[in-house]
């Protein structure tokens, strides 16, 4: 309890980093889910492929010390666009290859997971062959400083980049749902696939769609998770992939705002777990949330659906 | 002709839905589809409209064949479709709905889009005092409406309505017939499928009767009505139902 109170506010900072970062692969996951019905288990790898993307990147510029000003901005949005581009490209790929060819011949849901089970695997062997096992270290790009405090908590500007970015592209990711014609299939789409078809919906091409959008945010994710915690790994997807797995279902899966809301949370419950127990309990407290919250509202905190909540 | 379907055979898995449906509609006619449950007529609509695909047969649109034409593209080529249970999407709110239904408008298209909203909430007045409340808290009418209103907002060339009248009080039923005769009226081809024979055939210029995936019958609608098989199979039989039905018919005609 003592723990608690004076890792209060340091708990809170990291709490909603880690959650943002969680909140922003969830977001894959659900918007999947709402248009297909199915956990695309390899979401994780997208993840994974999109650190390093944004690794490579740093590699290919030659930037292996700290940088600062305009320096810093440009090497921070190169990463960004590297790792979206790797994540968003194998999200599609993963579609065309894992998912749409079981589709078109109208297989059951159990298959689609099975394949995505398999390009999973076959996602963490490929660069576990290639890289090697270890942890693969990413230079410091960015001095880490303490911005300001909130009570006891230090916030660096890594957290805060981390934090913002995912407010940030969660209102535009509503935006475009909500605002554009695309966006307007995938809701539909979402609601009622076969009627969506009678209002002249192509159908895949909103699947293309949010498995592009899924990816992206994956690889916002993944250069947000590399700047954070410097490094990664053929296995940095799993664990990550099931905390915003988690996040998505704590939010109700299908919810754009639920994964976020889900992925806060979870980080927060986390934190304030570990630092209360011990760190050696954080996934076990994540997962009793889960359990307890979905004793009381099944369909999660928000219930289901790109339906009900309109985004 | 503006429709044609020619010996159209539809499977779902191993069991025949339609075994060899031949039918046409042409410019400006209300043509209605009659039947039993699991005639096959909800299966004949979804066929046009392109998503079941065709085991054999071909369905040909303004000239072109379009069997193997996409679902979504037949919309903009002008069919669309008011599908049964009214396929209202819940999350949306009413406005949306309608816009969903212009989804396939675009370009210059969009520049009526504004008057075709309007044009909707004439026909469907209720509608526009509903606007903004979410689909799936519409009563049975109003969603029967609005998947109405949503399919002309296509501006379709020929109008698919599955079954306008299931589920509503009579007294609805006939003011959404008196809606189809207006749609109609302002131009719109439209083939109807309908359990309620009396009122669709008193509706209708001419009429298919569907059993077991085949057309066993094809007439004028008005002849159908005065036929006595017909009346016993498809009219409920009983004298007086069908005598209150016929002179609706003559009253609208
Ligand atoms: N999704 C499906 N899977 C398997 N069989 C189906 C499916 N949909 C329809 N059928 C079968 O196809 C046949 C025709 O069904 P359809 O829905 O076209 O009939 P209908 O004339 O519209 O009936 P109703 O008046 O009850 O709406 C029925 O025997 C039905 O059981
Ligand atoms: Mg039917």
């Amino acid at each position: 309890m003592h723990n608690l109170i004076r890792e209060f506010w340091p708990s809170t900072v990291d709490g909603l980093t880690l959650g943002s970062i969680y909140a922003l692969i969830a977001l894959g996951y659900t918007l999947v889910y709402g248009v297909l019905r199915l956990i695309n288990f390899a979401h994780s790898e997208v993840f994974m492929v999109g650190t390093l993307g944004s690794l490579f990147m740093l590699h290919a510029i030659g930037v292996n010390s700290p940088q600062t000003g305009f320096a810093l901005v440009g090497v921070l949005l190169l990463m960004l666009l590297a790792a979206m581009a790797v994540s968003g490209i194998t999200a599609v790929l993963l579609e065309r290859i894992a998912y749409r060819p079981l589709r078109r011949r109208g297989a059951g849901r159990l298959a689609a997971l099975i394949s995505a089970i398999g390009a999973s695997f076959f996602l963490q062997e490929v660069v576990a062959l290639r890289y090697g096992r270890d942890l693969i270290a990413f230079p410091r790009v960015m001095k880490k400083v303490t911005l300001f405090k909130i009570g006891a908590g230090d916030v660096r500007n890594d957290k805060l980049i981390v934090f913002v970015a995912a407010i940030v592209l969660m209102f535009v990711l509503e935006r475009f749902v909500n605002g554009t014609r695309l966006g307007r299939g995938i809701r539909a789409t979402a609601q009622d696939a076969e009627t969506a078809v009678l209002m002249g919906v192509n159908i895949d091409r909103v699947v293309v769609a949010t498995f592009v959008l899924g990816g992206l945010m994956a690889g916002v994710a993944a250069m947000l998770y590399g700047l954070r915690f410097e490094n990664t790994q053929y296995i940095a997807g799993f664990v990550p992939g099931i905390k915003a797995f988690t996040a998505a279902v704590l939010g109700g899966i299908g919810n754009l705002r639920g994964a976020l809301l889900g992925g806060l949370l979870l980080g927060l419950v986390e934190s304030y777990g570990a630092s209360f127990f011990g760190s050696q309990w954080l996934d076990v407290v994540a997962f009793a949330v889960l359990v307890i919250v979905l004793m009381f509202r099944p369909t999660g905190l928000l219930g289901e659906a790109l339906s009900r909540a309109r985004a | 002709m503006l429709l044609e379907l020619k010996d159209v055979h539809v499977h779902y898995g191993k069991v025949e839905a339609l075994k060899g449906i031949s039918i046409t509609v042409d410019e400006g006619e209300i043509v209605t589809l009659i039947g039993a449950n699991g005639a096959g007529k909800t299966t004949t609509l979804k066929t046009i409209s392109g998503v079941r695909p065709v085991t054999s047969g071909s369905v040909t649109f303004r000239g072109d064949n379009i069997t193997s034409l996409p679902g979504h593209r037949r919309v903009e080529r002008g069919l669309s479709q008011a599908p049964e249970g009214r396929g209202i999407f819940p999350g949306m709110t009413v406005v949306e709905n309608l816009e969903m239904g212009a989804y396939a408008r675009r370009g210059s298209q969009r520049k009526e889009v504004p008057a075709d909203f309007e044009r909707v909430y004439q026909l469907f007045p209720r509608l526009a005092e509903r606007r903004s409340q979410m689909g799936g808290t519409l009563s049975g009418g109003e969603q029967q409406m609005l998947a109405i209103g949503r399919a002309l907002m296509a501006r379709p060339q020929v109008l698919l309505l599955d079954e306008p009248s299931m589920g509503l009080a009579p007294k609805l039923v006939s003011q959404i017939f008196q809606i189809i005769r207006e749609i109609s009226a302002q131009g719109t081809t439209i083939l109807l499928v309908e359990q309620n024979a009396v009122q669709a055939l008193s509706l209708a210029h001419r009429a298919y009767v569907l059993e077991s995936g085949l057309v066993v019958r094809s007439a004028d609608a008005h002849s159908l009505l005065d036929d006595e098989s017909v009346r016993a199979a498809y009219l409920g039989g009983a004298v007086g139902s069908g005598g209150s039905g016929g002179s609706g018919g003559s009253g609208g005609s």
